[in-house]
């Protein structure tokens, strides 16, 4: 590893796991602490959001918007006008699946400072099936102008993001998962908005993931080593405004691209990623993520097989990339 | 700070009013498109708001102890545009650019171009439930001198965002919040008792846990009538229905709903100026 604070041990069996979400409620009441003109809104689902410890501890500073997503971002545009910063939480598949038209008029174009905060994104909802596996997100949050778009890789990294955003005054959308997931960074481990970070350095190949994906791609680098493919991965928890310099540099070196996302690829980060390269420097990209189809019922690990979004899957593909760049 | 605000006569105020209308077709003419219908039936809503409702000082839109106003039947806003020139917050000339590229008085209304726009609407439905975030965040402030406004269209309320809000301005009390219905009958399609039934509108607001007032909204005493009433309601948000005549003192255009959606041509505007030009010096009369 090249020098970053990420857990040296990653085998699944061993590796810490915990819901991303988790961190986003931990962020939260700490941003809560820290400045008081942090607020809550949630639709319905405080504690599976993760935003039970705020409520307990600001209860004055909660508010409760019932099943209504439409209210929730619109009311928060209100309180946002007075100086407040409100968070907003909800399963992404309603905020900012239901309430697009609201963020894009009363959030974006009118630039207020609206944290929309979207659980429970990706197949990894598992059972719920595929009206809740919110994959549609990162392109309906991506397009629009002035929005900031995160999606944290773990739940230690979710805190730092959840205190980031708290500082900034942007709209932003956070992007979280229910499921528990790796611990790949440590407290030490830096977060910046502008930032994508090189997590392992290689020459062969770049993966480039988001979310979820980060760990799926420091596995997928571990079995390549085996096949003597020296990887490059790199996580990118801040999809808009996208770290372009980062992402260049790396595809400039190794000229074969991998991308890694739990969400749809048309119209997503992969699709963000591969506007870069082929606009600046066009080398040959490939995508994991989901393939313009529907999720479905399922267990979390069957579902991240079904769909292709294993280490394993990702190591196939940069196999499948360098044999048809002729390069093995 | 205490702002010594003019007191108006109401023959001043329906002086002003008519003024505002022959902005109104001014600005719609030189536009070549926009909402006719709307924006004159409104004009006396808009005149007692800013003329003597409103607490606001014109000279320093973003004054932070100021009433705050959300316009969410965004496509009105050519009303609040004249109205707003003539009480100073920008020169009337500007009134001309309307809808011509790089105005700050754009199609519909964008606070980030215009101080004195308290938000960016057009899609409707959606100022109510920010005009309860701003009312909810000054009671959370215990600041109790502010109010806030919303105006709304009655074609608007087909939409599900208003309820929800109605609902949750009612679970909060928001006193402090009052919004003035539009009832002027018709929207793009027609008749709003055509595309979809409102009433009992009364009922509907009443039921939803909000105290309702119901005006004549082409009268400004009325308005500002009501607007007072408002403030002295306790622990609930008011809804003021304001009766309005859309299309309101230019006779070929009144209570016509093709007339919600398009602006006058030359010869239009210069027979609605002419119609509202008879008013001048007989205003009066008409409430008498």
């Amino acid at each position: 590893m090249s020098g970053m604070y990420i857990i040296n041990d990653l085998h699944p069996e061993r590796i810490e796991k915990e819901p991303i979400r988790n961190g986003f409620g931990r962020g939260l009441v700490e941003a809560g602490r820290r400045n008081e003109n942090v607020v809550a809104l949630c639709a319905d689902l405080t504690e599976s959001t993760k935003m039970d410890a705020f409520a307990g501890e600001f209860p004055e500073r909660y508010f409760e918007v019932g099943v209504a997503e439409q209210n929730l971002v619109t009311v928060a545009s209100g309180m946002a006008a007075m100086g407040k910063i409100p968070f907003t939480s909800s399963y992404a598949a309603f905020s900012p699946g239901r309430n697009w038209e609201q963020i894009r008029t009363t959030v974006c174009l009118n630039e207020r400072n609206v944290k929309v905060v979207g659980s429970h994104a990706g197949v990894s909802v598992g059972p719920d099936g595929a009206t809740h596996q919110m994959l549609e997100d990162i392109a309906l949050m991506r397009v629009l102008p002035h929005m900031v778009v995160v999606a944290p890789g773990d739940s230690v990294e979710a805190q730092k993001a959840t205190l980031a955003l708290a500082e900034d005054e942007r709209p932003a959308y956070l992007r979280l998962a229910r499921e528990a997931t790796a611990i790949f960074t440590t407290s030490r481990t830096p977060f910046d908005l502008n930032r994508a970070y090189v997590l392992k350095s290689g020459e062969d190949v770049s993966i480039i993931a988001t979310g979820t994906m980060t760990y799926h791609a420091l596995i997928a680098a571990e079995i390549l080593e085996k096949d003597k493919i020296n990887a490059e991965v790199i996580h990118v928890p801040v999809i808009k405004p996208l770290d372009v310099n980062t992402i260049l540099a790396s595809a400039s070196k190794t000229k074969a691209v991998v991308t890694a996302e739990e969400a749809q690829i048309n119209g997503g980060f992969g699709s963000a990623v591969a506007e870069v390269i082929t606009e600046n420097n066009p080398v040959p990209v490939r995508r994991i993520g989901i393939k313009d189809r529907f999720g479905e019922s399922g267990s979390p690990d069957e579902l991240m097989n079904v769909f292709g979004l294993s280490g394993h899957h990702i190591a196939m593909k940069v196999h499948e990339l360098l044999q048809d760049m002729g390069r093995q | 700070m205490n702002t010594v605000k003019k007191k108006y006569t109401i023959t001043q105020l329906e002086e002003i009013a008519n003024n505002i209308r022959k902005s109104i077709i001014t600005m719609l003419e030189t536009a070549g498109s926009g909402h006719s219908a709307g924006p004159l039936g409104l004009a006396d809503v808009f005149t007692a708001l800013y003329f003597d409702v409103l607490n606001l000082d014109p000279k320093n839109p973003g004054w932070e102890e100021r009433d705050l106003l959300v316009l969410s039947n965004g496509h009105t806003v050519p009303v609040q545009y004249a109205t707003m020139a003539h009480a100073g917050f920008f020169p009337k000339k500007e009134l001309l650019t309307l809808r011509k590229l790089g105005s700050r008085l754009q199609g519909h209304p964008e606070r980030v171009r215009l101080p004195g726009l308290e938000t960016t609407s057009g899609p409707l439905g959606s100022g109510l439930s920010q005009a309860a975030g701003m009312a909810l965040s000054l009671a959370a402030d215990d600041d109790h001198s502010r109010w806030v406004y919303c105006i709304m269209g009655d074609g608007e309320l087909d939409e599900g965002n208003v309820w929800e809000a109605a609902m949750f301005a009612a679970k909060y009390k928001l006193y402090n919040l009052t919004i003035i219905i539009d009832r002027n009958n018709i929207q793009i399609d027609g008749p709003t008792e055509d595309v979809m039934p409102l009433e009992d509108l009364h009922a509907k607001w009443e039921s939803f846990g909000w105290h309702v007032i119901e005006v004549d909204g082409n009268n400004i005493e009325s308005v500002i009538d009501a607007c007072a009433m408002a403030r002295a309601i306790v622990e609930q948000p008011v809804a003021i229905i304001a009766h309005t005549i859309p299309g309101k003192n230019v006779d070929f255009m009144e209570y016509d709903y093709r007339w919600h959606g398009k602006p006058p041509n030359a010869e239009q505007a210069k027979e609605a100026l002419k119609k509202l030009r008879t008013l001048d010096g007989k205003i009066r009369s008409e409430h008498e």
